[in-house]
């Protein structure tokens, strides 16, 4: 239906007209323009188009802007402030968590919103809650390492 | 074309800079070209044989042009630290310009480990002679011998008086100096790696978590459709009506039809998603001649004859020698399936015609592969094609294709609007390359003293890369049929390269069949092997593996569930020792643990290799355990990451990487050799903790739960 809708994207108003049963994922990649969000798959199978809404991890491929309206939404490009990495972020950094990089803002998207959630997660927990999370360039046992480093330093900020 | 050039090394030269000579500017330029062996299929002649060149401009920064691509191995960090180190600049003095058939030097692509080892000391010959280049151009300015300087963060100074010194970019204003180093000054530089070694982050790490790092489907032009594009139902299929009417109709949606290619393109891709749907076409469909479980036979009956690609002493004499002798022969037939390359970016590229060039932003492996294919549908001359290479989303062979970059060029130019054709992943696995099926029969016999006196392998459809024998049977032949790009009669779809294709299956069928031999002979599996191979460099990480993974030796099976396998690929010995545990109930193999000692010559990013380790190992537990792709005839069956498993969080074992140092020997590939051995050691695990031998790939739970009950 087109119409109008309305949320916060990385802490900043957006207004759009447009179709509401588009998925959040396109409208991110095309008219918003923020292509951190990666398309893995289009069928909620993969995780690389994480995103959080109101602080949950969301799979932006499977979710219909109507369901975002009034909501706040954050993308990978709304974790650093004032070009200070998210430690999330620095912690991808410093343990190498990464390879060819495709599903890192999915992935960090996903652990952002654990965060939110669970401050101080164990490490079953973690690698319970990235599951669903794919990489495949084998870069897991890194990631789970910097979630982890990150939840020590504090990483829900 | 032929060689018009004597290269000596560090004479200033003149070639034919034509393209890129205008880019360059001033400054000072080394060009890369040598003629060493392994570089010639690299080499296609443009301009001559040059291979990379790096230049230092007038403002001190140095660039390096590299017709490499970055797909996450960390070549781009690895190739920079050499050539910083070289320079004696800081990494963040330095660019890199990876794959863009403008700008870089013309390259057959990334792929086989052989970015660091061939174009490493290739880089670092060229850095070298740019320091020689910049040192003796401050000896004449600051007026000092040669001995007294040193150089630094891109500056030189002189020893113990560091105010006299001059930058690099003071040295390079207003001069135009190209040099070119040949093939002996890189032979040079790959025995003699002496700065190397130390850890570095990733250069794109920064990028890549922030969402800035840009891939193909991530480029942006205005007026840009994406297209979706009419895919038959199964491979072979023919068309045979097609109706457009319904699409055509739609609002803003641009429909192309051309001889095979039929595609509707619309600003929003959901919109293309939607014009798709409503394209009505009919096809006929071929009769299916094989599937996932016929394979095997299908290629054993039509398996061409084999060729002999490695042989010593009489195999087959030897054979029945030791069967009329009593002694044991070991008749084993080992079989793989299809594996798909699934990396997470799917094969994405973007292309704009202006002024009769098109360029061509495209997830590939091999941008210099991709232009002359994309000028020949277009009908182009190939200088009017341009392809740059974003960062790549995973590649692991499978981006060696390049379908996306045609498809997208091609309807570029028929709509004359920028064009971007993103493969859904159903498109992904159904257009992959697969890693093919494949059969090895292995027969082998055991002599009384405990030796192996005789080796017959022959593999269907792998190719033969890691089939070395290794041990030492005195008769002993490998054969081959069907290469793995026998495409067409042999296999119902597209194979080609995936990482170290074929070496997987290889060694899987090799280290079975080794065990099994140890296992009969009622000795341990590591010293039987160490017992049986007088090679000192596969004894050294076997070695090493085990006894880091506290290898409790005794005949097998011994109920604990420890395996052994070793494998070469790319120069690089890996040998892994594993821990697994079976659950007998549901069949699920829970790896626990992976020790991989690894010799790869001379180190050059110890961080980097350890990286790619682990990477190889959490990789390789897909291929050994659950994939598998399903397939009746050309209809793949597994289209999607529901059916289709890789692995996950879950599946992760303790990884530990030993670098066995082998400082005399230039640095060898290390993308790849890890992965090679895991279905060998697991499969030797398994046995080891259950007492059965399996002779298929992958060891999913099912199969395992069916051999258990059985
Ligand atoms: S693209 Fe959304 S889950 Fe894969
Ligand atoms: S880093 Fe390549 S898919 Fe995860």
């Amino acid at each position: 239906m087109q119409r109008t809708v309305r949320f916060r994207l990385n802490g900043r108003p957006v207004l759009l007209e447009t179709d509401d049963q588009r998925s959040l994922l396109w409208v991110l990649r095309t008219d918003l323009e923020l292509t951190g969000t990666k398309y893995g798959c289009g069928e909620g199978l993969c995780g690389s188009c994480t995103v959080g809404v109101d602080g949950r991890a969301v799979r932006s491929c499977a979710t219909p802007l109507a369901e975002v309206d009034g909501r706040e939404v954050v993308t990978i490009e709304g974790l650093e402030r004032d070009g200070q990495l998210h430690v999330l972020q620095q912690a991808f950094v410093d343990h190498d968590a990464l390879q060819c990089g495709y599903c890192t803002p999915g992935m960090i998207m996903n652990a952002w919103a654990l965060l939110q959630r669970q401050p101080r997660p164990t490490r079953a927990q973690i690698a319970a809650e990235m599951e669903g999370n794919l990489c495949r360039c084998g870069a897991h046992r890194r990631i789970l390492a910097a979630i982890e480093d990150a939840a020590a330093r504090g990483g829900v900020a | 074309m032929t060689r018009s050039l004597e290269i000596e090394e560090g004479a200033s030269v003149e070639v034919d800079r034509r393209t890129f000579c205008k880019l360059l500017g001033g400054g000072i330029v080394v060009l890369v070209a040598t003629r060493a062996s392994d570089l010639a299929a690299q080499q296609r002649g443009y301009p001559e044989d040059l291979n990379a060149y790096l230049r230092i401009d007038p403002e001190g920064r140095v660039t390096i042009f590299s017709g490499k691509i970055e797909m996450g191995q960390g070549v781009q960090t690895s190739l920079a630290q050499m050539a910083a180190e070289e320079l004696r600049v800081g990494l963040d003095q330095l660019t890199m310009v990876m794959g863009d058939t403008d700008l870089c030097p013309w390259d057959a692509g990334t792929w086989g480990s052989l970015s660091t080892r061939i174009f490493g000391p290739a880089l670092r010959a060229a850095a070298a002679e740019a320091r020689t280049v910049l040192l003796n151009l401050a000896a004449d300015r600051l007026g000092v011998p040669l001995a007294q300087l040193e150089a630094a963060r891109g500056v030189v100074s002189v020893k113990g008086d560091a105010r006299r010194q001059v930058s690099y970019g003071a040295l390079a204003k207003g001069q135009a100096i190209t040099r070119l180093v040949g093939e002996k000054a890189v032979l040079r530089a790959a025995a003699d790696f002496d700065v190397m070694g130390r850890p570095t982050k990733r250069l794109d790490a920064r990028d890549k978590v922030t969402g800035r790092a840009q891939y193909a489907g991530d480029v942006r032009r205005p007026g840009l459709l994406h297209a979706r594009l009419l895919r038959p139902p199964v491979h072979g299929a023919t068309r045979v009506s097609l109706d457009l009417a319904k699409a055509k109709a739609l609002p803003g949606v641009v429909v192309v039809e051309e001889g095979d290619l039929v595609a509707v393109l619309h600003a929003d891709p959901e919109r293309a998603e939607q014009a798709l749907a409503a394209v009505d076409a009919r096809w006929t469909l071929p009769e299916p001649a094989f599937d996932t479980e016929s394979v095997g036979d299908h290629f054993t009956k039509h398996a061409p004859e084999p060729e002999v690609r490695e042989s010593r002493g009489d195999a087959t004499a030897a054979l029945a020698a030791a069967k009329a002798a009593g002694d044991r022969v070991f008749d084993v037939t080992y079989r793989t399936g299809y594996v798909a390359h699934a990396p997470i970016e799917p094969h994405t590229a973007v292309a704009e015609m202006k002024d009769g060039r098109v360029t061509v932003w495209a997830g590939t492996q091999t941008p210099f592969g991709a232009q002359p294919r994309i000028a020949q549908a277009l009908g182009l001359d190939e200088k009017a094609v341009r392809v740059v290479t974003p960062f790549v989303g995973g590649g692991f062979g499978g981006k060696a294709a390049v379908g996306q970059a045609v498809e997208a060029a091609r309807l570029a130019k028929l709509t004359g609007r920028p064009v971007m054709v993103a493969w859904t992943r159903s498109e992904e696995f159904f257009f992959d390359t697969f890693d093919p099926a494949a059969v090895v029969r292995v027969a082998s016999a055991l002599g009384a003293d405990g030796r192996i006196s005789a080796w017959d392998y022959h593999v269907i459809a792998a190719g033969t890369r890691a089939a070395e024998i290794l041990y030492d049977p005195p008769d002993a032949r490998v054969r081959a049929s069907a290469g793995r790009n026998a495409a067409g009669s042999l296999h119902p779809f597209a194979v080609g390269a995936w990482r170290a294709p074929g070496a997987g299956t290889n060694v899987f069928a090799r280290e079975s069949q080794i065990d099994l031999m140890a296992a009969a002979a009622k000795e341990d599996a590591l010293a039987f092997r160490l017992r049986n191979t007088s090679d000192a460099r596969a004894q050294r990480v076997l070695k090493v593996a085990a006894e880091r993974l506290g290898w409790r030796p005794g005949p097998g099976p011994t109920g604990r569930g420890q395996g052994l396998a070793v494998g070469i690929d790319s120069g690089t010995y890996c040998a892994l020792a594993v821990e697994v545990r079976v659950d007998r109930a549901s069949g699920a193999i829970r790896v626990e643990r992976v020790v991989a000692a690894q010799d790869m010559g001379l180190v050059v990013n110890p961080q980097g290799a350890t990286l790619q380790v682990e990477g190889c190992v959490t990789m390789g537990l897909g291929y050994v355990l659950s994939e598998e792709l399903r397939f009746r005839g050309g209809d793949v069956l597994d289209r999607d990451f529901a059916t289709y498993t890789i692995p996950q969080f879950s599946w992760l074992p303790q990884i530990e990487v030993v670098l066995v140092p082998n400082d005399g020997l230039a640095p060898q590939g290390g993308g790849e050799p890890a992965i090679v051995p895991m279905g060998g050691a697991i499969a030797n695990a398994v046995f080891d903790a259950t007492g059965v031998r399996f002779h298929r790939l992958p060891l999913t739970p099912e199969r395992v739960r069916a051999a258990l009950a059985g």
